[in-house]
């Protein structure tokens, strides 16, 4: 039998679990649990005169309000700016509780603790918050014109305006390579809000142990070491008092990296003062006004060009809606900013942004995290520049793409890590060669002729991106062998679904010469592993899984080790398979991990008889050395930390086919098709999985997904009834190949994958929207009334 | 999102259901299928003091039909109606119309009479029932009466369904000989609330003239829009109609709004292309069903 599974299409070893109920989310914790629930703002932008509780104090099963008067010490402060940066001269983040003015609809206002969650809301129900009514912003161009104000002194609404310049080869400014180029054009291209909006929303449950006087913290989170620290911190409870679990958890799509949310400090603090458990459940549409949305940007592009559509200068200005606050800083129109130019040698670029507030819900990064947007401007790009030359898109991408040798590629700016944005590996022409002769794009125009000979309006489009992931600064594995023979893996990162407890298992199978059932995962649980960074920026699998090969080679040394010792070998010369040490070449001269376990960790007391060998009387030992050597630690474990120079690189490349209907203008995808390079696939049946997750959430950010705010500020979609999420019948076939240019810059040769599929569907849609109607499309999504609109205003152009 | 207080009835009969309606009057609300009602109450945009649950009530599972046409009690769920062979035979357009009813795991708890009673100018049953002439049957302690389907939708989300009265079944009339119906929707996704829809209803004659054409409009008004264009369409063969005519005699009746969905003139345009391809598929529908009616004279 065979136990190297790295790169096997394992099936997926939490799904049994999940897919049959048997899944431990928040809300199927803490039955007994009191009840939180909150007082939102209703009102986009408005002064808090009073609260009236009285009403409520009747309430039968009430057990507490409070309100931001109540909140002690470091509660009372506003809430954490978690990566401040230069630029972000203005940044602004809430309280746990509104302190006076409330600043999008949906801010925490009062909190409420109840014998369940019914008795809270009708409790919350009867609470009066006298409101003065501000003037709400709404709308980040409405925003930047600052007629009104989101904070007081935030003038101009201006959060943070940062501007990159690379110079050409030749030294000369994106501006000036643009006036010096044989063609130039300039346009506007405009991205809705939309969200991550994950199945599960946010929650959390709080138990005290006054015995103890320590804290338990479950949290539906991406990151669960830091939102302990934040808890100690917030509470003032030493941090070894404090512990903080992720269970199960529902999808985090990026909402749930951001931390503490009110409700995170708020819970724990209520159930440690009433000393009873207390849960929060978020609902539905506390997640759509309470939470955080992205990807709302507008982009001013200008690019200068030669006769082969090679870009010469590219100057790209974006306003940025953060809505009311920046807790997470400004890292979605960084990495806009940064990854716009993919997987090509742009002569000189400039680009420039500005981070607008706006009286709406805040902004974080959400799957892909700027990313779609700037694919979005830079393929819209390559599209215009190709129809204004006449030639063919493709033919205009490859002319501009970084060479197979030209790696490491300097961009010459900062990325999201603070880190050179250097490119360590892709092979970008075999990507596109791939592509085309998937989708078949050479002999797409017979296929577009024939279904126009049919009445029929059919349109191909294509789009490159490159993805920073397995962003710093570290991860840590655990490794440890039992003597029952059995693997125990545990990291500090969390998981959402993505298959962490097959692949972390998968490489620790593949590095110690284990069974994978042998081999058990824990993540995000901090009695298990305390240091860790969290699950975004498509990292785990970089960064948890090349720790964890780490750790597991650190204890594969030391089994060797004991066994050599144990086999009168030389550890050299062994090897391990399906768990037994052996010397290679000698299957007999073996001995189980499990028996080099109990060997590693010399006992004084046996409690059974398997551990009755590794006692201090028992065998042959050296009177002159201690039992534990030196240097070495008792029992077979081991640790270990990954924290690479810069992130690794990741592409790929989409194209798609679609229809158009004349009549009705509905628009359906025919085929989608991936090409996909994430260097050295651990689990490719996982990997593809990603991308469909992905792709799906990109067919919603192109066809369905807005959040569409009135001049009041009010969400008016606030509900999976008017906010369009593709169903199953709306994400069509995906088809998917693999490419893979390994990683030089982590052991296991990986790179990341989980934000991948979502990245330029927008892109590719719009392009082949626009290859079948003959209309330009500069905005996205697009629904088939818009469609409808566009056509009527093209049609009375041409006749003007 | 959990619901306001309110008192739960289960009763064990109609009586006993209509009993506590009459003394809850506007304070009592029936639950049926609650696909409408329930997320109403978690959001608390509905409020009953009184929810009169009758899934209790079995003897109100009925669909019955003969060649008058259908009845369908309060009871009987979109996916019995959907599969019940005998009321497809009498009246197709119930089954083509429930294929569109939302997901199967919703048309497996929601009932037909609910729909109507919640009376969405965006639902199908509406416009099913507006279309064939229908008409809803309201009991209350003491009484009953037959609402005609003119009559019953009042505006969006109202019915005639009166405090202390509650819908015990609904009848959906049959459609002479030579008839065909066809229902077309477009809807954002698979299974959404139609941007536009279009059921149609078409009678031919001996010689495959149009004698008849009527057609309901969804989401382009405050109730369903029935327009009957028997006369711009007939007596002529449906080769020979002029469709833009017809879709523009509808689209003149029609009062879309702009809404996020879609704008009032995509609707407007929408109904007229649906108004073409329902009556179309009508027609067709009606041209078969004759062809197999005089096929089966001949033997």
């Amino acid at each position: 039998m065979t136990t190297k599974l790295f790169g096997e299409r394992v099936q997926r070893r939490e799904d049994a679990r999940l897919i049959t109920g048997q899944g431990r989310f928040l809300d199927d914790l803490g039955a007994n649990a009191l009840a939180a629930a909150f007082v939102r703002s209703p009102h986009a932008h408005a002064r808090i005169r009073d609260v009236d509780v009285s009403a409520a104090l009747d309430v039968e099963g009430l057990v507490a309000i409070y309100t931001w008067e109540d909140l002690p010490g470091l509660l009372a402060e506003p809430l954490p700016l978690l990566i401040p940066h230069p630029a972000l001269t203005h940044g602004r983040t809430g309280h746990a509780l509104a302190r006076d003015v409330v600043r999008h609809v949906g801010e925490p206002v009062v909190m409420v603790v109840a014998a369940d969650r019914y008795v809270a809301e009708d409790a919350c129900s009867l609470i009066e918050v006298d409101y003065e009514i501000l003037k709400p912003v709404v709308g980040v161009e409405e925003a930047a014109e600052a007629v009104n104000l989101v904070h007081a002194d935030v003038p101009g609404n201006v959060g943070a305006h940062l501007v990159q310049e690379v110079p050409s080869p030749e030294g000369l400014s994106a501006r000036e390579a643009i006036e010096a180029a044989p063609h130039t054009l300039a346009f506007r291209l405009d991205i809705e809000r939309s969200a991550s909006m994950p199945l599960e929303g946010k929650g959390v449950y709080a138990r005290w142990d006054a015995d103890d006087q320590s804290l338990r913290v479950y949290s539906s989170t991406q990151t669960s070491t830091s939102v302990r620290m934040a808890v100690a911190a917030k509470l003032g409870l030493p941090l070894p008092k404090v512990e903080v679990i992720a269970p199960d958890v529902g999808g985090g799509f990026g909402v749930k990296i951001v931390h503490p949310w009110p409700e995170e400090i708020l819970v724990p603090w209520a159930a440690r003062l009433l000393d009873r458990e207390v849960k929060w459940t978020e609902d539905r549409r506390e997640h759509f006004i309470s939470s955080a949305h992205e990807r709302a940007q507008v982009h001013h592009v200008r690019v200068g060009f030669d006769d082969d559509g090679r870009v010469l200068g590219l100057d790209v200005n974006i306003l940025h809606d953060h809505g009311a606050y920046t807790p997470y800083g400004i890292i979605v129109p960084i990495i806009t900013s940064t990854q716009l130019v993919g997987p090509y040698k742009i002569g000189a670029y400039r680009v420039e942004f500005s981070s607008i507030y706006t009286n709406t819900v805040q902004v974080t990064p959400y799957r892909g995290a700027g990313r779609p947007q700037g694919v979005f401007c830079m393929e819209r790009t390559m599209d215009r520049i190709a129809a204004h030359l006449g030639r063919d898109r493709t033919e205009v991408r490859a002319a501009n793409f970084i060479q197979p040798g030209e790696f490491p590629y300097d961009q010459g700016m900062t990325f999201q890590d603070g880190r050179p944005l250097i490119y360590d590996s892709g092979d970008y022409p075999e990507s596109l060669r791939m592509l085309k002769e998937l989708i078949g794009w050479d002999s797409f125009p017979a296929m577009k002729a024939e279904a126009a000979a049919e009445g029929r309006a059919i349109g191909i489009g294509v789009g490159c991106y490159v993805e920073g992931t397995g962003v710093g600064p570290y991860e840590g594995g655990h490794v440890q062998i039992t003597s029952d023979g059995r693997v125990h893996v545990s990291t500090g990162l969390t998981s959402q679904g993505q298959g962490h407890e097959t692949v972390f298992a998968q490489i620790a199978a593949t590095e110690l010469g284990v069974p994978i059932e042998k081999v058990s995962v824990v993540t995000g649980d901090t009695r298990r592993f305390g240091y860790a960074v969290g699950t975004f920026a498509s990292r785990a699998a970089v960064m948890s899984g090349n720790a964890i090969a780490l750790a597991c080679r650190k204890v594969r040394d030391k089994a060797l080790k004991v066994a050599a010792d144990a086999l009168e070998a030389d550890p050299r010369d062994l090897e391990i398979t399906d768990g037994v040490v052996h010397v290679a070449g000698t299957p007999s001269a073996s001995i189980p991990l499990a028996t080099v376990a109990v060997l590693s960790n010399p006992l004084r007391y046996a409690f059974d008889k398997e551990t009755q060998r590794a006692t201090q009387f028992a065998g042959p030992q050296d009177d002159d050395r201690p039992p534990v050597a030196d240097g070495e630690e008792p029992g077979m474990e081991g640790k270990d930390y990954y924290s690479p120079v810069r992130s690794t690189f990741a592409s790929g490349m989409h194209a798609a086919i679609v229809e158009t209907d004349p009549l009705t203008a509905e628009i359906k995808i025919l085929r989608y098709v991936v090409v996909h390079d994430c260097g050295k696939l651990i689990n490719p049946m996982i990997v593809e999985g990603q991308i469909h997750g992905g792709v799906g959430q990109g067919v919603g950010g192109a066809l369905y997904e807005k959040m569409v705010y009135d001049e009041h500020g009010q969400l008016l979609n606030a509900s999976f009834m008017d906010f369009l999420m593709p169903y199953a019948t709306e994400v069509p076939r995906i088809e998917t190949a693999h490419l893979e240019t390994p990683s030089p810059l982590n052991p296991l040769g990986v790179k990341g994958a989980g934000e991948a599929g979502v990245i330029p569907v927008s892109a590719v849609i719009a392009a082949a929207i626009e290859d079948a109607e003959g209309i330009t499309i500069d905005r996205m999504p697009i629904s088939p009334s818009d469609l409808y609109s566009l056509r009527a205003e093209t049609r009375l152009r041409k006749t003007q | 999102m959990k619901p306001s207080p309110f008192d739960y009835h289960r009763p064990a009969g109609l009586g006993e259901a209509l009993q506590t309606l009459a003394e809850t009057g506007s304070h009592g609300k029936v639950l049926a299928g609650g696909q409408s009602l329930i997320p109403l109450l978690n959001m608390r945009l509905a409020a009953p003091g009184h929810l009169v649950d009758i899934n209790g009530l079995t003897e109100l599972a009925t669909i019955s039909a003969d060649a008058s046409g259908v009845r369908v009690g309060a009871l009987a769920r979109h996916a019995a109606v959907e599969r019940a062979g005998s009321a497809r035979a009498v009246q197709p357009l119930l089954a083509q119309a429930l294929a569109l009813v939302a997901h199967p795991v919703i048309r497996n708890r929601g009932t037909v009479v609910g729909s109507l009673v919640h009376a969405d100018p965006s639902a199908e049953m509406p416009a099913v029932l507006a279309l064939l002439g229908g008409s809803v049957r309201l009991a209350r302690l003491g009484g009953e009466r037959d609402v005609h389907a003119r009559d019953f939708f009042v505006g969006p989300l109202e019915s005639a369904c009166l405090p202390g009265e509650m819908a015990v079944s609904a009848f959906f009339p049959a459609l002479p000989e030579r008839s065909g119906t066809a229902f077309c929707e477009v809807a954002r996704r698979h299974g959404d609330y139609a941007v536009a829809g279009v059921a149609a209803a078409v009678t031919l004659d001996e010689d495959f003239r149009i004698t008849a054409a009527r057609v309901a409009c969804v989401s382009v008004g405050p109730v369903p829009v029935v327009v009957d264009v028997t006369g711009v369409c007939g007596p002529r063969p449906p080769a020979s109609v002029d469709w833009d005519e017809v879709a523009r005699a509808v689209q003149d009746r029609i009062e879309p709004e702009d809404d996020i969905h879609a704008t009032a003139g995509y609707r407007r345009h929408l109904t007229g292309v649906l108004v073409t391809r329902a009556l179309r598929g009508a027609a067709q529908d009606a041209a078969q069903s004759t062809a197999h009616d005089a096929g089966e004279g001949r033997a």
